[in-house]
Order: structure tokens, then sequence, then C-alpha cells
């Protein structure tokens, strides 16, 4: 019973990584790459890492892609300070 | 290079890896298959040498100790050196914020996702503690714990926004907390030489196997990587928000100047 879930977890996990490179619009990235966070945890633990798998939760499916949100939103502000910046100064 | 040679150096560079890969695959031992003798003595020797119940903690603040000292110093340095990126820099300052209030709009958190949230922080920070008190005797310890106490911090910031964040956890509390964090990892293996043993070694009682009070050190430096990770954690975010809130204070002072 396990191993056919353990088969299926590393499908799944194969599928999202695919899904993951796939996406390309990163602010839809950092939203399947949490997804994908979460798969590796289930992976994890069900290959009886709970420690990894914790710590496969917390940062892949939590850290991670608020940083990348976070520096989504930075650039973004960027972006736009710059833009206005050379509307100025023509 | 032209397209068809790029093709074909890349079906060249795939068929080989193709081949050694599968080469690779054929010679891996069947699935379950453990051969490595250091799992098998480590099961067996880590509860009565180090009276714990979690056998990665042992390994991972014990047996491989400094190793750990070394990666929790990539997360020391990764955290300054994102802080150092993110320092303010004087462009943007002097360049004025832009009108087109959709693009900087103040993105308002709906009700129920703060009420979801606030209801989550006791939860979440109770639970970020309970990992780090426990690493030695479940899964999860210091990394893990530090990561979910974070992860509260950030709660109360969708919850109640960066003033309320502030007030909670002060700037320079998360930079102290994560500097005492890193540092208290190494005075925890100084100890062990001021005490006449070797860098790292237990050195005080360790207690009977699984209860709290047990493992030694095992639980101190627990103690000391959460605070330090939660802290890091913590000193990344409150960059990262900082400069947003910056070019928002902008953006509303202008607003302010043309309404007077």
């Amino acid at each position: 019973m396990l191993e056919f879930v353990q088969a299926g977890l590393l499908a799944l996990v194969a599928l999202g990584g695919l899904g993951v490179v796939l996406t390309r619009d990163p602010l839809r990235q950092a939203v399947v790459v949490s997804v994908y966070g979460l798969l590796l945890a289930l992976l994890f633990f069900t290959f009886q890492a709970p420690d990894v798998a914790l710590s496969a939760l917390v940062i892949g499916a939590v850290i991670l892609p608020l940083m990348i949100l976070l520096a989504l939103a930075k650039v973004r502000g960027h972006e736009i300070v710059r833009q206005h910046a050379e509307e100025q100064e023509p | 290079m032209s397209v068809p040679a790029r093709r074909l150096v890349f079906l060249v560079a795939a068929a080989g890896f193709a081949a050694l890969f599968l080469w690779g695959l054929a010679g891996l031992p069947s699935f379950g298959n453990y051969q490595g003798p250091y799992g098998d003595i480590l099961n067996r020797v880590a509860v009565p040498q180090r009276h714990v119940t979690d056998v990665v903690a042992a390994v991972n603040f014990d047996y491989r100790g400094v190793d750990t000292i070394g990666e929790e110093f990539i997360l020391f340095v990764s955290v300054a050196g994102v802080a150092a990126l993110l320092r303010t820099e004087r462009a943007e300052i002097d360049v004025e914020p832009p009108e087109d209030e959709r693009a900087i709009r103040r993105a308002e958190t709906s009700d129920a996702v703060r009420a979801f949230c606030f209801a989550l922080i006791a939860p979440t920070i109770v639970l970020g503690w309970d990992i780090v008190a426990h690493g030695h005797l479940t899964p999860g310890g210091g990394f893990q714990g530090g990561a979910i106490l974070a992860s509260g911090l950030v709660l109360i910031y969708l919850a109640g926004g960066y003033k309320t964040l502030r007030a909670v956890s002060p700037e320079e509390g998360a930079d102290v907390a994560e500097a005492i964090g890193a540092g208290g990892f190494v005075v925890i293996g100084l100890a062990g030489l001021i005490a006449g043993a070797a860098f790292l070694q237990d050195i005080i009682p360790l207690g009977p196997v699984g209860l709290l009070y047990s493992a030694g050190t095992i639980p101190l430096i627990n103690l000391s990587v959460g605070i330090e990770v939660a802290g890091g954690f913590l000193v990344i975010l409150s960059e990262f928000l900082r400069q947003a809130l910056q070019v928002r204070a902008q953006a509303d002072a202008r607003k302010d100047q043309e309404q007077a």
C-alpha cells in the first residue's frame, strides 16, 4: 500500500517540477512552487524522513514563495519609480 | 551558432547524458535496500549515548555538530547579504514617487483574510516553540521550529499590517535575536572547551531518556538555533517591507501636498 503512495507522490513531484518550470509568470510561479513544496514534504514524509518533511513544509511551501513574492513586489516598485523618473526628465 | 547546429549539440549531449544516466540507474541498489553502515550504527548507539529519542537531532547537533555550526552561519551570512543588498539606495529617496495611484495602491487586505490570519497567529507561534523545544524528542528542532515562528510573525503582518508587526517585534529585536542565536551555538560549543572537554561536547547531565530535560546540550542548541532562524527570517522580512513602505509613504505625502 505504502509503495503505491510513494510511487504516486514521486510521479506527482516530477509533474510538479515540470509545472513550476512551465509556469512563465513569476507571480503564478510563486504559487505553483508552494504547491510543489507541499508535495515534496509529503514525499519525504512517506519515505520516513519527518525531520526533512517539516523543513520542506515550512521552507518550501511558506518561506520560499513569500520571499519570491516580496522580491517581485520590490522589483515592481523599482520599475514604477524608474518609469516615473524617465517621464519627469525627457 | 545557428539553430540546427545548436540542436545538434543538444542532441549529442542529451544522448550522452541519457546513456550515462541509465548506466548509473542500472547500478543502483534495489529500492529500500540500505547498505551504508552509519545509519544502523547510529540507530543502535544514539539513544544510549545521547539520551535522545530523535536520532536526527543527535546527528545534527552532536555527532556532526561542527558541520551544523557551518550551516547555521551560511544562513547568518545569507541574511546579512540580503540585508546589504536591500539597503536603501540614494536614488530611491531622491526620485519622486509616481502619481499613478493604481500602481502603488495600498493593497487592502480583506477582513476575512485578516480574521483567518489573526486566528492562526497563536497556534502557529505555540507550534513553533513546541517544535523547537521538543527537537531532541520528536522530529523537528531549531531550524524547523524557527521557520514556523517566523511564519507566525508573517501572520501578524498579514492580520495587522506593518505597524503591528513593528510594535510586536522592534527592528533591533530581530537583529539582536539573530546574533544571540547564532552566537549561542558557538558559546555552547566553547563551554565544552572551558569545562576541559572537547568543543561542543556534552558537559551537562544527560537526564532520563524521553523527557524534556534530557539529551544534555542538544535542547539548548535547538533553542539557540530556533531564535537565530526566526530572527534571521524576520530581518529579511522587515528589510523587504520597509522598502515597500517607503515608496508608499512618499506617494501618500505627495497626495497630501496636492490636496493642500
